[in-house]
This record gives structure tokens, C-alpha cells and sequence, in this order.
């Protein structure tokens, strides 16, 4: 007994890349005047595919471009893609914050959508009485979320701090408490953005098992999206893959994780900004230069040793600064993170080198993130995904081939004698 | 190839029509007028909870609290009675200085808080906006009700000094008009509403507009009778003040409770068409803006 409860046709948006200012302002008039005398929108035409790799020449970029895909009740469909794919361009358009530029969507019964958890929390208010606005934000009435307050409390596992102001609140028992409100909805389409790549395992898991018992057991049709492939595989029972603004793929969650890795991820081991104008950062840091180095002769190997290199113009001459990076599987999960010392550093182009040990990685896809940070709190600039590379199986001793398990694959001191 | 494709999509377009029975459509479509009565009714709960928002948070960590609220009134009306009443000496058409320009005053920042307050809507609300949809419309309501509050507590204030020089002053002389109050105060709210959509969905995509708004509302004060009555007007710049919507409104608010000023039905409803044409535009505008400001903000 299927049901169509989600249709989405030939769904595409555009937006405008650049600055408002004047020549936003000439548009709009060029666009009124070709109105007003019965023409096409003179800028509908031009604008390409979504890809930030390429500089587009184009003040038009088309970040959905003829997305088509439905969703049957009970399903849990999981969106996956690398940054940038259209992901959240199509999941504003579902939670109706935007309007698509052409195409449409079609929906039935009751839509939560959970783009942040929280939103609309006060500080000054009590978590009870966040918890009252963010339901009526969220769509329920009053008396709803009276109704469920204590369930909502219970799942949130706040109730000794319940009329406290949420300003003395962790921010775990915040994410906890936005989920639990918008998990009490009852909403007949949930559609849900990585919010729980925040909170810790044990709540993420519990909020995983929420979703799945609200589809068993009523029906319910949840649209997640993450960047995780655990979570996606956890909880999905179909994916679809945005590539560019498109659907990739669509089918099982195995066969599209698959196809993520096999489509979508292609090593980048450098990445060069001669220019510093345009180089990516901002006013405290542009970054120059970012490169993956190993022994050349070979693609890299798990028996190799390699180093990231930085290089980067650092623009502020007070407070100590220190680099985080943080290294990604491609399915999402954190291999590890290091942080260099923090330093106070003169203005002008600064070296950073990260060595990784041979006999560390476990072969597979990676990311890494890097962060730059103040007096190690206040993060100046983030970049994701800023290089990627693979790491390939070496020869190994022995008969057995199959995949070897674990994040990391050190070489460790274990051996073994007979115990005479 | 293509054709398959051209042969799905149809086949998707005919089945979609078979069951009609979607709940939400979302397309590209744009709908001049789409009030969505409905939509503002479901979030009624969320208006009332915003407004008590607003309230509590005002005199969160005050010692006097709401009592703020008259602080206000009572600075301005002390001001004016110094600088305008006995400085320039402007007549007050025979009533008492502090209950004149208090009528005014009382009025005009009704008027000056809702247009303020809406007007920075989205700039102010951004952070919700881009993660969940309501009805965008319930936050200005909400800012206008707060200010009714705001506006009851000095009107009580207004009440006590007018019950006080009633009975002293044989020029203050409350009359039957008084019924209309209710009328005048929807008209405030609905001018200030009406105006502050229309900037803050003017501002969304070109932010000059702000800088002119805090200017220009001073500005606007100084062409409606509040520290000076319609009757002091020369009739060279009487056309001024009287295309001013505010004008007969607050002249109509101090004839009803003082009994001094100009009473004019006609300009009344002068005032009350500008504020259909004005809110109705205003919300026509705000709805437009609404669908798509995120990309823009």
C-alpha cells in the first residue's frame, strides 16, 4: 500500500551570485522594462551548473536545476552530497522558507521541518516556556505542546532544569531540547537537516531510534539529510544523491553511498592561491596554499608517511593563533583531529607543516577540514573539504584480502611467543 | 533518450493529476494578493506568545519593570512644556500645556514605535526566518500588540492627569467622541503597520531606506499637531499638515478627551482610506518580499 505523499517536479532555483549595489539595481530595472513591454526575463536563460570548482562567468548560478523525485509514506529518505550539491537549497524549498525559481512541489498531511534545532530560543526564558514558543513556532498550538510537555521534558531529559532560563544551559541540553520538541510534533513529513551532527553518540542515537519508531509505527515519512553516511545508512531505507544541483542517483542507501565515493570524490592534493586578493579568507587570514605531499614515485599507500603543507598570510598582529585540522572519512566520520600550538605570529606569509606518520591510516577516501583559530576559542575562518585523497591498500602479508576495519590501521608493538 | 524522459515526465504529470488531493503545493508561482487569513489564524497561539515575549523580556533584570513604559511620556511632555510651551511659547488652544502635548505625545510614539519597530522586520528576524516557515506576517502583529500594551499603559497615565485637570480646568471638557477611541487606536496601529511592511520589504534588498526611516519619522512628527494645535496653522502651509494621515487623528484623540481641536468626519475617513490603501499595499508588498528574501538578506 504505497502512497505518493512527496512530488517533486522539474524543481529548479537560481540564484544571484555577487554583491547587491548598483548593478543589482540596473537589473532589476532591465528586468521591469522587458515586463512592462511583454518580454522573457532577459536573465532567466543565462546561468550555469552549480559547480564551485569552476569560476563561473555567469552572475547566475543555478543551484537546482530540474530536480524530479518522490517519496512514498512510511519512508525514510536520506539526501546526500558534497557541499554546495543543492542540498539545503532543496530542503529550504521543502520547509518553504524559499520559493523555487521554476518547477513545483507537492505535498500531503502535516510538514515539520528541522533545519536548526532551537530556533526561536530565548536566553532569558525558562526552558518551559521555550519550549511553548518554539512548538508555536514550530506550527502546534498551545494546548498541543501542553499536552506533551512532560513526554517533551522526559525525552529531553531536562526536567531539574526546566524553569531555568535556557541562557544557563549547556549547549548540549539546548540541541536536546529542540530535538525533542520537534520530534513531539507529530508531523505527518519530518524533514530534518544534520542537526544531529551536534549532541553527543548516546542522544544522536536515541534521536535516530525516535525517527525510526515515528515511521514504524505511524506512518510517518521522514527527508534527512547528512553529510554522515553512519547515520544515513542507520536510518534510511532510500537515497538519492545531488550532484550539481541534480539528482546523481537514486536508489538503495548501500548503492548510493557507493556511488558518492565513486561520482563525487575526487582527489585534490593541492590547492594554490597565488593572488591574495582573491585567495580564500577574510580579513584576519587568506589562505595561500594548501598541498598533500608523499613520495612521488607511487600513489600513496598505508605503509606511507605524508605531510600537509600551509601556507597562509596571517593579517592580525594581536593574540596567539593556532591551526585544527581535523581529517574525515569520506563517509563522514572523524578520524582525528590535531591542533598546533598557539602562537603569536607577525603579520605576513606563515608555513605550517603536519606530518602523518607512516603505518596510521587505514585505507580509504578522505577530507580534511582546517580550521584557523584565535587565543583557541574563536574560530577566524573554516574551510571544508579542503583537500581530499585516497589512501590505498599495500601489499600485505599473509592470504586474506577483505576489507581491513577500523578508522585507523596503526602498526602497534603486538607479537606473540609460546609460554613455555 | 529523450524521449523516455518525455514520455516520464508526462506520465508523472498524469498520475499527480489523478489524486488531487495534495495539501501543500509549492511552485514558482506569484500571487498578488494572498493574505493567507487562514495561515495567520493556525499561528494565533505563536502572536500571543511573541507578544508576551516582548513583554517579559522589557523588564527581565529592571527593578521598575513595566513602569519604564512611563518614563517616556513624561520626560517628552516636561520637554515640550519647557521648550515649546514656555520658550517659544506656542499656544496650546487654552487647555493645560502637560495634558495638551501628553495627548500627543501618547498618540505619536504609538504611531512612531509600530512604524520603528515593523519596520526592521526581517533584517531583525533573519535567523528564524531561514530555518522555519510561518506565516512571516505574525511578527509584525506581534510588535504592534506589543505596542498596544505599551500604548495602554500611558494612555493610563494620559487618563489620570486628564481625570486630575478635569477637575480643576473648566477648559477640559471630555465628550461623547471618547466612543471612538477604539477607531483611532486601530488607525495608529494600522498606519505604523501598514508603513513599516512597506520598508521593511523595500530594505530587504537596498538597506539606504533605514538610514532615511529614524530621520524622517522625526521629521514627520514635527508635520502633525502634536507640539502645536491644527489651529495655529497658517493657511499657506495648512495642505501640509492635512495630507498627513495622523493629523486628524491625533486632533480627533485631543478633541475627544479635552474638548479642544478640530473634528472633522471627512478627514477621519481620509485617514481611515489611507490606512486600507496603505496596509493593504503593505501586506500585498510583504508577501512578496517574504517568498524569496532569504536569498537576498
Amino acid at each position: 500500500m504505497s502512497k505518493k505523499v512527496i512530488s517533486v517536479e522539474d524543481l529548479s532555483k537560481r540564484y544571484r551570485l555577487g554583491l547587491m549595489g548598483l548593478g543589482s539595481l540596473r537589473h532589476d530595472v532591465n528586468r521591469m522594462w522587458h515586463r512592462v513591454r511583454g518580454k522573457a526575463d532577459p536573465y532567466a536563460k543565462i546561468g550555469e551548473v552549480n559547480d564551485r570548482a569552476q569560476a563561473g562567468t555567469s552572475d547566475y548560478v543555478w543551484a537546482l536545476r530540474d530536480v524530479n523525485f518522490s517519496v512514498q509514506k512510511g519512508e525514510i529518505l536520506g539526501i546526500i552530497g558534497k557541499n554546495g550539491a543543492g542540498k539545503s537549497t532543496l530542503l529550504k524549498i521543502l520547509s518553504k522558507i524559499t520559493q523555487p525559481t521554476g518547477g513545483s512541489v507537492k505535498m500531503k498531511g502535516r510538514i515539520a521541518s528541522l533545519l536548526e534545532v532551537g530556533t526561536g530560543f530565548h536566553p532569558e526564558l525558562t526552558g518551559r516556556d521555550n519550549i511553548y514558543l518554539n512548538g508555536t513556532i514550530l506550527g502546534m498550538s498551545r494546548r498541543e505542546v501542553g499536552r506533551k510537555l512532560e513526554e517533551i521534558v522526559e525525552f529531553a531529559g531536562v526536567a531539574k532544569y526546566i524553569d531555568t532560563p535556557v541562557k544557563r544551559y549547556s549547549s548540549g541540553m539546548i540541541v536536546r531540547l529542540g530535538f525533542a520538541v520537534a520530534a513531539h510534533l507529530d508531523p505527518e513529513i519530518l524533514i530534518v537537516d544534520e542537526v544531529l551532527a551536534v549532541g553527543d553518540a548516546a542522544f544522536q542515537k536515541r534521536a535516530i531510534g525516535k525517527m525510526k519508531d515515528v515511521t514504524k509505527e505511524d506512518g510517518r515519512t521522514v527527508l534527512f539529510v547528512s553529510h554522515n553516511m553512519q547515520s544515513v545508512r542507520m536510518l534510511c531505507n532510500r537515497a538519492v544523491l545531488m550532484h550539481n544541483g541534480g539528482i546523481a542517483f537514486d536508489g538503495g542507501v548501500d548503492e548510493t553511498i557507493h556511488q558518492y565515493i565513486a561520482k563525487v570524490f575526487r582527489p585534490n592534493h593541492t590547492c594554490f592561491h597565488p593572488e591574495k586578493a582573491s585567495a580564500p579568507g577574510n580579513n584576519f587570514i587568506r589562505l595561500r596554499r594548501a598541498e598533500l605531499l608523499h613520495a612521488e614515485d607511487q600513489p600513496l599507500n598505508v605503509t606511507m608517511p605524508f605531510k600537509f603543507i600551509f601556507e597562509f598570510w596571517n593579517e592580525i598582529s594581536e593574540g596567539g593563533i593556532n591551526l585544527s585540522l581535523s581529517l574525515f572519512s569520506v563517509r563522514g566520520e572523524c578520524v582525528f583531529k590535531v591542533n598546533t600550538p598557539s602562537r603569536i605570529l607577525q603579520k605576513g606569509l606563515i608555513t605550517s607543516t603536519c606530518m602523518i606518520p607512516a603505518n596510521l591510516m587505514n585505507d580509504g577516501e578522505y577530507t580534511i577540514r582546517l580550521l584557523f583559530v584565535k587565543d583557541t576559542t574563536q574560530v577566524l575562518f573554516a574551510i571544508e573539504e579542503l583537500l581530499t585523497f585516497k589512501v590505498a591498500d599495500a601489499g600485505r602479508t599473509g592470504f586474506w584480502h577483505g576489507k581491513w576495519h577500523g578508522a585507523v590501521r596503526p602498526k602497534l608493538d603486538f607479537d606473540l611467543a609460546s609460554t613455555i | 533518450m529523450s524521449l523516455i524522459t518525455v514520455l516520464q515526465r508526462k506520465e508523472t504529470h498524469t498520475v499527480s493529476q489523478k489524486d488531487e488531493k495534495w495539501d501543500i503545493e509549492i511552485s514558482s508561482e506569484k500571487k498578488l494578493i494572498d493574505f493567507k487569513f487562514k495561515e495567520l489564524w493556525h499561528y494565533r497561539d505563536l502572536l500571543m506568545l511573541l507578544v508576551w515575549r516582548d513583554y517579559t523580556h522589557v523588564y527581565k533584570q529592571t527593578i521598575l519593570g513595566p513602569l519604564w513604559y512611563l518614563v517616556q511620556p513624561i520626560i517628552m511632555t516636561l520637554a515640550f512644556t519647557v521648550v515649546f510651551g514656555n520658550i517659544a511659547g506656542i499656544s496650546t488652544d487654552g487647555i493645560p500645556q502637560t495634558l495638551f502635548y501628553m495627548a500627543g505625545i501618547t498618540c505619536w510614539y504609538y504611531f512612531a514605535d509600530c512604524l520603528n519597530k515593523t519596520a526592521t522586520t526581517f533584517k531583525d528576524n533573519q535567523q528564524i526566518f531561514g530555518k522555519v516557515y510561518f506565516t512571516r506576517l505574525i511578527v509584525p502583529l506581534s510588535i504592534v500588540i506589543s505596542n498596544l500594551i505599551k500604548f495602554g499603559v500611558q494612555f493610563i497615565l494620559f487618563l489620570c492627569f486628564l481625570i486630575w485637570f478635569s477637575q480643576t480646568n473648566d477648559a477640559v471638557q471630555p465628550n461623547l467622541y471618547i466612543l471612538l477611541f477604539p477607531l483611532l487606536v486601530t488607525l495608529i496601529g494600522g498606519l505604523g503597520l501598514g508603513f513599516g511592511l512597506f520598508i521593511t520589504s523595500l530594505t530587504v534588498k537596498y538597506r539606504d531606506l533605514i538610514f532615511l526611516l529614524q530621520f524622517g519619522i522625526q521629521l514627520a512628527m514635527y508635520a502633525t499637531p502634536v507640539v502645536y494645535p491644527l489651529s495655529t496653522v497658517a493657511p499657506k502651509y495648512r495642505w501640509l499638515i492635512d495630507i498627513n494621515p495622523m493629523t486628524p487623528i491625533v486632533e480627533a484623540f485631543r478633541y475627544a478627551f479635552t474638548g479642544s481641536g478640530i473634528f472633522s468626519w471627512y478627514h477621519l475617513l481620509y485617514s481611515f482610506i489611507f490606512m486600507c490603501v496603505v496596509l493593504a499595499t503593505g501586506m500585498i508588498i510583504f508577501n512578496r518580499t517574504e517568498r524569496n528574501f532569504m536569498d537576498t538578506v
